[in-house]
């Protein structure tokens, strides 16, 4: 009887083409995504039919969160030094080379003037932790939001406001906000939404 | 591991000539794969694919050296104020508000069939209009320039109403969003955010009681 002979095959596969699917993929990814921002509030924005796009430059974003505590981010370093130094001055705080290096590397901030040298001596882990603590004084005895907006402004011409808020922010926090951008003639601002698709009927 | 394979046996030698070697060059990609995958998995999870959508808002100015000229008058028959309240709530009157009658502040919903056919109903011109510009659009008549700039002018013009949103500190910040999107929707070029006035919150009071508010202030 004759054996049927199996012929050894090797277990090689060809990876090439694997390989080159994978790198495509890859690059699509890295050109199209954007890194997601750290923030110290979990914030789901409302839908909106709107579809205009935020620029990526030059945005002041205000974040508020559901229970009204504000932060703002900056996206340019060189302008967080500036507006730190200029919200220092006018509220009689100076701080220290090793401040602002810590601050300029800050994704959001939102901290009231008084624990500011406090709180930029944490280390960088218990800053992330305590910071959903704080929050930027709204309130109309002591609007360091305000001075912040206006020292912003100062720094950056072509800054853009964007209001990031949570769904379930009460509107007496959002009208606080408003206001005081209203008071410093800021009456041109964006407010970022997420899609909802929607069609007239 | 990347192998090189000699093969050197069968095939005629050339006559003659250097000996070459021919050499095929076998590389295994699967660590590169591996790799690959990693870094996709990587940014799959640590970036956001879409950008955010944004809204444009334009705020009244809040200036009170605002003269009488200055102001915007507006026709008492063109004006819907929106008034937002807790709980989801969206009322809404026509023109002046009425405080004797509690029924002139009507209740109304977020729903397509609610604020939305109210309003879509009280632009009818203007919405016909952008939906025929729309087509015309779709069948490249007119450029996207000329698109905006006509549904502008049709949106900002004479006869469309003007809806003033007022919300209470109760409602959240998706009804002011919400309220903003119906905007959109129904093609409404002239609206503004403004402040609730003790006047409002009365006229919710009052349909709440029923009238009985100002029954009470009419003695």
């Amino acid at each position: 009887m004759s054996k049927v002979k199996l012929a050894r095959k090797s277990t090689l596969i060809d990876m090439t083409a694997m390989s080159d699917v994978t790198v495509l993929l890859l690059t699509f990814f890295m050109l199209t995504s954007t890194f997601v921002k750290k923030e110290p509030v979990q914030v789901t924005t409302p839908g909106s039919v709107s579809e205009i796009k935020i620029p990526d430059t030059n945005i002041l974003q205000i974040l508020i969160d559901p229970t009204g505590k504000v932060f703002m981010s900056l996206d340019k370093q060189k302008d967080m030094i500036e507006t730190l130094s200029k919200v220092g001055d006018e509220l009689g705080v100076s701080f220290t080379e090793e401040e602002i290096r810590k601050f300029k590397i800050q994704k959001t901030f939102g901290v009231p003037i008084k624990s500011m040298k406090q709180y930029l001596a944490l280390p960088a882990e218990k800053q992330d932790a305590i910071l959903k603590d704080y929050g930027i004084p709204t309130d109309s005895l002591d609007n360091q939001f305000k001075t912040w907006v206006k020292a912003a402004r100062a720094t950056n011409q072509e800054l853009r406001i964007a209001i990031k808020a949570d769904s379930n922010t009460p509107y007496k926090v959002i009208k606080d906000v408003m206001t005081s951008l209203q008071d410093l003639r800021e009456n041109r601002y964006n407010l970022i939404t997420s899609l909802k698709v929607e069609s007239v009927k | 591991m990347a192998e090189l394979q000699t093969n050197d046996g069968g095939g005629k030698k050339k006559k003659g000539g250097s000996k070459q070697k021919k050499i095929s060059v076998h590389v295994d990609f699967t660590p590169m794969v591996d790799m690959n995958m990693l870094l996709i998995t990587f940014f799959m999870l640590c970036t956001s694919l879409s950008k955010p959508q944004t809204m444009e808002i334009n705020m009244p100015s809040n200036d009170k050296k605002i003269t009488e000229e200055d102001q915007v008058k507006v026709k008492e028959s063109q004006a819907v104020t929106l008034v937002l309240s807790g709980g989801d709530s969206i009322f809404y009157y026509t023109g002046l508000p009425n405080y004797k009658d509690f029924n002139s502040l009507k209740l109304s919903s977020y729903r397509a069939d609610g604020i939305r056919s109210v309003l879509l109903k009280r632009n009818v011109a203007a919405v016909t209009q952008i939906n025929e510009l729309k087509k015309k659009k779709l069948d490249l008549k007119i450029s996207q320039e000329q698109f905006t700039k006509l549904a502008a002018e049709i949106k900002n013009g004479k006869n469309t109403p003007v809806v003033i949103i007022k919300a209470a500190d109760r409602a959240t910040y998706k009804n002011l969003i919400d309220a903003l999107d119906e905007m959109q929707i129904c093609n409404i070029g002239r609206y503004v955010i403004d402040k609730i006035t003790p006047a409002e919150l009365f006229l919710i009071k009052n349909r709440e009681s029923k009238g009985a508010l100002s029954q009470n202030s009419a003695i």
